[in-house]
């Protein structure tokens, strides 16, 4: 920051912007309220501040996580498919392809603590509560070895956690190490003896292709006639359902995650995927005999909120009719 | 609407299939002399004979369906979910240096956001005279600037890092976009809050996060909040898109695009930076030694060749040969564009469509005559800072292999015989 802030230009806008400042306010906005303040301003920088009161350790955190985090973070906080691996990696930084994690790479434990509040779950932001956090940071640093099982974090103990990379940073020094070796006048002739081509993406063979939609449209077309459902409405509801797929899985290997999987699920008893732990007022409406209709699967995802009070879908909605009957017609091709 | 991919797709396809197939030769007839009439001169034609659609069949106009191919396109393997993911601007097909919203490139941390103009508000709190909150109406009433900025992903060519990988510029150069924004200046704002409480502003910063759920947040010094910060609700003379913040997003001009908060919803004065997951665990440039640089906030200057390239090969043979594309720089304007068609031995000085305006995409032209020989295309830019574009080479020696971020070096295109061209790397 020093370097950064010395320079005269800096010193010069400086000056322009405290000077004839309280003149030219033109009144506009209002006074935000301390519980305005309080709702939002929760950021929590590297000395604590921001903390909230509260506490947890790393044996609770492991029940929370597992719950919540797991399905995309692994039990033990190891990462599952492309989704970030939190443990492990320590002494990875200096060679080919580095596991970076809250172990290996984090400098502060405050960022573990902020994003969690701020970001996590994914899908279900900001239902975590502070105790919660306070217990999944802590299990976080127990899958990292950084903490015993019986330590318990809080606000007061938070900063007697050390950071294996807390000295692993340093500022931009681009203008010292690059900036000066690479500028003036460049070469224009006769600049190298000899070019060789050495790598080429084509071995790799890892670019996108620009897919012709038209064949596969025939195809859809035609297996249509063959199965009793609308393949086309399907198609369009398989875009539709990337509003859905941050916290429901469908197809082979699909696991429970948010929200429960949903092979099968049009037609099927409300309620009833194994081991995923439903709102209490869907219980209900399972115990009394909910059956995912069509219809009734219309009404749910058109207000969510509406149609089921209290339920753990923290989804909008899709306002649109055809959205509605094109994702229901997307999940029946999944049995289950 | 319904023939519109199949249209493009089969035309591209069998147009690299005939081009790989016909080789440099069957271009070479090149001067054109017509052997008979044609056709589409000589005959009426559909179009010129009915009618066209009326007005109002579009409402709001898209691309004729014939440009359907010019599109966003994502990597899958890249991310875990299109969530919380990112995609490429087709600027292999672009000219001009403006990009249209519906094609610049998105990237989220928890999906677009609808937010209403109704339902949004901007609190600014933290070390300020008196803590405020502001309705979108509001800042439409304070005096308000146009600026042309590009706004480049740090991750740009991120996975060019150990070797030639993606075959295009879209998907190596694509996470950049360039559009004309309306704002307030963050500056106004603040000074509408009142920032004598925080003291003396050197060593002040502002933490700015967003309204989605990723509620991603940035913190950045004083002196660039105070600088050229614009709290922007227009791009391009309309609206800002979902996916680009709308109502209201914050442009950063030069530095990384992570920075440039969308559907922002607080800016909080503070005296130590918040050192969120953005700017420690993401967004800082590993060394090869294990350490790592953080704070790194600016562009540096980069260029690419658009055309020719991978996604746009040479379909015309030999004769003249328009070689264009994109420059820019985070730390001030482009002075010059060099091009090499021999792998970076020899250079000439290409035409820039305009002079270079600072933080902004320049165009760049080499109007040329292509013999048909096998080019290994290169460009190289310059800025006002009297910085030169660096070869990945350069950019390897200090940095290594494993800086993932701020890859802004010479790129390759081997430009073949026949037209095609393939992302390589040379020594």
């Amino acid at each position: 920051m020093s370097k950064y802030l010395k320079s005269a230009a800096l010193l010069a806008i400086l000056a322009l912007g405290s000077g004839p400042v309280a003149a030219e306010k033109l009144g506009l906005g209002r006074a935000a309220l301390p519980e305005e303040i309080a709702a939002w301003d929760m950021d929590v920088h590297p000395d604590g501040t921001g903390l909230p009161v509260g506490a947890g350790d790393a044996i609770d955190g492991e029940e929370i996580f597992a719950e919540q985090c797991a399905v995309c973070h692994g039990d033990f906080a190891e990462g599952i498919g492309n989704w970030p691996k939190l443990a492990g990696g320590q002494d990875t930084l200096d060679r080919d392809d580095p596991l970076k994690t809250v172990g290996s790479y984090w400098p502060y434990l405050s960022t573990t603590f902020d994003y969690v509040r701020r970001s996590m779950p994914y899908g279900n932001a900001g239902t975590l509560t502070d105790d919660e956090v306070y217990a999944i940071v802590a299990y976080i640093l127990y899958s990292n070895d950084l903490i015993d099982d019986d330590f318990v974090l809080s606000n007061e103990t938070f900063l007697d956690v050390g950071m294996p990379n807390a000295d692993g940073f340093f500022i931009d020094n681009r203008a010292e190490t690059e900036y000066s070796q690479w500028s003036g006048e460049p070469c224009m002739e006769n600049c190298k003896d000899e070019v060789k081509v050495t790598m080429r993406a084509m071995v790799l063979d890892v670019t996108p292709q620009e897919e012709t939609s038209a064949p596969a449209q025939d195809a859809v077309a035609e297996e249509a006639v063959e199965a009793a459902f609308d393949v086309e409405l399907a198609a369009e509801g398989e875009k539709v359902f990337r509003k859905c797929k941050a916290c429901h899985q469908v197809g082979d290997g699909a696991k429970n995650r948010v929200g429960p999987t949903l092979n099968g699920i049009v037609g099927h008893a409300a309620g009833a995927v194994d081991g995923f732990k439903y709102s209490k007022p869907l219980q209900e409406v399972a115990d009394d005999g909910l059956v995912w209709t069509d219809d009734e699967l219309k009404a749910f995802l058109a207000k969510p909120k509406e149609y089921l009070k209290g339920t753990k879908m923290s989804f909008a909605g899709l306002r649109k009719e055809e959205d509605q009957a094109a994702v229901i017609e997307y999940l029946k091709s999944f049995g289950q | 609407m319904s023939d519109n991919n199949k249209g493009n797709g089969a035309s591209r396809r069998s147009f690299l299939r005939g081009a790989a197939a016909a080789g440099a030769g069957a271009f070479a007839a090149g001067a054109a002399r017509a052997e008979t009439p044609d056709p589409l001169i000589t005959q009426v034609q559909p179009w010129a004979q009915g009618f066209g659609d009326g007005v109002d069949e579009t409402p709001y106009g898209l691309p004729i369906r014939f440009e359907g191919d010019v599109i966003r396109r994502n990597v899958e393997w890249l991310t875990a979910d299109t969530i919380s993911s990112i995609n490429f601007t087709p600027i292999h097909a672009l000219d001009g240096t403006i990009t249209p919203q519906g094609c610049a490139f998105e990237r989220h941390h928890s999906g677009a956001i609808e937010l209403k103009k109704e339902d949004y508000r901007l609190m600014i709190n933290g070390l300020v005279d008196t803590p405020l909150v502001f309705s979108y109406a509001d800042l439409e009433r304070f005096p308000r600037e146009n600026h042309v900025y590009f706004c480049e992903c740090a991750a740009n060519t991120g996975m060019e890092w150990a070797g030639a990988q993606l075959n295009g510029a879209q998907f190596t150069h694509g996470m950049i976009h360039n559009m004309e924004y309306t704002g307030v200046p963050l500056r106004t704002l603040l000074e509408e809050a009142g920032l004598d409480t925080a003291g003396d502003l050197k060593d002040k910063w502002v933490f700015v996060e967003g309204a989605d759920a990723s509620s991603n947040g940035r913190s950045i010094p004083m002196e660039k909040a105070l600088d050229d910060v614009l709290v922007a609700f227009k791009a391009n003379g309309e609206a800002l898109r979902k996916e680009h913040g709308y109502p209201v997003r914050l442009v950063v001009p030069g530095w990384e695009g992570n920075m440039w908060i969308k559907w922002i919803r607080r800016i909080e004065v503070t005296d130590t930076p918040v050192e969120s997951r953005e700017e420690t665990s993401k967004y800082t440039d590993t060394m090869e030694d294990g350490t790592s640089r953080k704070w790194t906030w600016a562009m540096d200057a980069k260029s690419v060749v658009t055309s020719p390239s991978p996604q746009a090969p040479i379909t015309h043979g030999t004769g003249p040969l328009v070689i264009t594309g994109l420059a820019w720089s985070g730390r001030g304007a482009i002075t010059r564009v060099d091009v090499s068609r021999d792998g970076g031995k020899t250079w000439e000085t290409a035409r820039l469509a305009k002079p270079g305006e600072k933080m902004a995409l320049t165009r760049f032209y080499l109007d040329t005559d292509w013999d048909g020989s096998e080019m290994m295309l290169q460009s190289r830019a310059m800025d006002d800072t009297g910085y030169v574009q660096p070869t990945k080479t350069q950019l390897r020696e200090v940095r290594g292999l494993n800086s993932i971020y701020h890859n802004n070096c010479i790129q390759t295109w081997l430009v073949r015989s026949n037209g095609e061209a393939e992302n390589v790397e040379v020594s």
